[in-house]
């Protein structure tokens, strides 16, 4: 089974793909939107604003790599900011149109004194079943990131963190999953996060 | 429910390997850093340090192909700090896998520094790091109500700046630093306790995270550290040649009421 991540500059590019190595991925870690659609499973990393991951992808033509696997139906994990930008817009980057797989908006933590960015291990809270997420309810995860997603269904929500606000920290429909926080940086449950993405690719 | 305190193992590494001074002095050696870190990841730790010693003062090509290696087998965050002086040396590090970067001597001498590294890679990737001594009573750093306060120490601890290192960290916030690393040359080595009024009157005077630094020597000294205004603790000896574990700390945090993973 190959998976192929897309590369488009994405901050943690590397480590996406050296912890999907070490679960026992073939890792195609590929900036042509023809490997993507050649791929079995997909993943979307991301760090940074939300408006440059999209121009980021546009670039490359990698928004529509992204539509077509997620048509194609084929397992599909965004990490980081990849879940924002599932979302249609976001506070972060006005006029900037997202993936709008997901709908909604993302907005920024407006917390009192709490620091933003939100950086650190917080707990996950499950909200429904995923095969992604199997196991994972009550774990502690790594985020580092200012805004959230405020999906328009709740049915799309997966799971949730608090930071003087609950909010959505994994999202997704149908062959989408997507996290808000980093698997590659929350050692054991994170592995475990890609263990399960390659096990849900491996049965569909 | 919200962040968990960070515990974090420091890796003091010289030409590759990891070494603990006694008030940097006394080097001994503790093994692979890249080895160990993976082995406190598994353990449970939160966060990894890596301090290139020798940095400030010799090659800085082992501290980029430290942060290389880890990237393989490492997944927690990592900080790496030692030498680091300019925006390329940051970046460097920043694609060889680390999390953050942490700076110290260079930022004192180049304040910009933090201001550019916060605006390029986000002040979330920038640590900025100070090791710290109390001021003899009576020297120009000195409190006007007599309290002495702490001088910034440079070069791992070597050069006396005399500047105030509250004032200093203050600056260091508005410059867009995103934590703080607190050294105390006093306690460090010591196992005798975290600065504690050191924490306690930086927390009081900024709002970053505070990783305390200096002087663990069992966990009930880490809970005081939080108590004072930690976010994170950060020890080497006590890790490094088997005091506590990892879990062994988590576990005395969690009974004293610490939120922990």
């Amino acid at each position: 089974m190959n998976v192929a991540v897309i590369d488009y500059d994405a901050g943690n590019t590397l480590s996406v793909t050296r912890a999907l190595k070490k679960v026992g991925a073939r890792v195609d870690l590929t900036a042509d939107p023809e490997r993507v659609a050649a791929a079995d499973a997909v993943v979307l990393p991301g760090v940074g604003a939300f408006g440059d991951c999209m121009r980021k992808l546009h670039e490359r033509g990698m928004d529509q790599a992204c539509h077509e696997t997620f048509r194609a139906g084929k397992p599909f994990l965004g990490v980081c900011v990849a879940l924002q930008v599932f979302f249609e817009v976001s506070e972060e980057s006005p006029g900037v149109q997202g993936l709008g797989i997901l709908p909604g908006r993302v907005v920024r933590f407006d917390v009192g004194d709490l620091k933003v960015p939100h950086m650190g291990w917080n707990d996950l809270t499950l909200t429904r079943s995923h095969p992604v997420l199997d196991g994972l309810d009550g774990e502690a995860f790594y985020f580092v990131h200012s805004y959230y997603p405020e999906p328009k269904e709740t049915a799309v929500v997966l799971g949730t963190s608090e930071y003087g606000t609950k909010f959505c920290a994994a999202a997704g429909r149908e062959n989408l999953a997507a996290v808000q926080f980093h698997p590659e940086k929350s050692s054991l449950a994170g592995l475990k996060l890609y263990e399960n993405f390659l096990d849900w690719a491996r049965g569909l | 429910m919200g962040l968990k305190v960070r515990i974090i193992p420091c890796l003091d590494v010289d030409a590759g390997r990891v070494v603990k001074g006694t008030r940097f002095k006394d080097l001994r050696d503790a093994g692979d850093p890249v080895e160990l870190a993976a082995l406190y990841d598994r353990e449970g730790a939160d966060e990894i340090v890596f301090y290139d010693i020798t940095a400030s003062h010799e090659d800085r090509d082992t501290a980029t192909t430290l942060a290389r290696r880890a990237a393989e087998e490492v997944f927690i965050p990592y900080t790496i700090g030692g030498g680091v002086r300019t925006v390329q040396d940051m970046r460097a590090m920043l694609r060889a896998g680390a999390d953050k970067v942490s700076i110290n001597s260079a930022a004192v001498r180049t304040p910009d520094l933090i201001n550019e590294g916060a605006e390029r890679f986000g002040s979330q990737c920038v640590v900025l790091s100070v090791d710290v001594k109390r001021a003899e009573s009576g020297k120009p750093s000195g409190k006007p109500n007599g309290k002495p306060g702490w001088e910034v120490y440079l070069n791992g601890g070597r050069l006396n700046t005399e500047m105030d290192a509250v004032e200093w960290l203050v600056e260091g916030e508005r410059r867009g630093a995103g934590e703080f690393v607190l050294n105390s040359m006093d306690s460090d080595g010591t196992e005798s306790g975290y600065d504690l009024d050191l924490i306690s009157e930086v927390a009081s005077k900024t709002g970053l995270p505070i990783i305390a630094s200096g002087g663990a020597g069992h966990p009930g000294h880490m809970v005081s550290a939080v108590r004072a205004g930690a976010s994170a603790v950060l020890a080497a000896s006590i890790f490094h040649f088997g005091e506590y574990s990892i879990a062994e700390v988590k576990e005395a945090l969690g009974e004293a009421g610490v939120p922990v993973r």
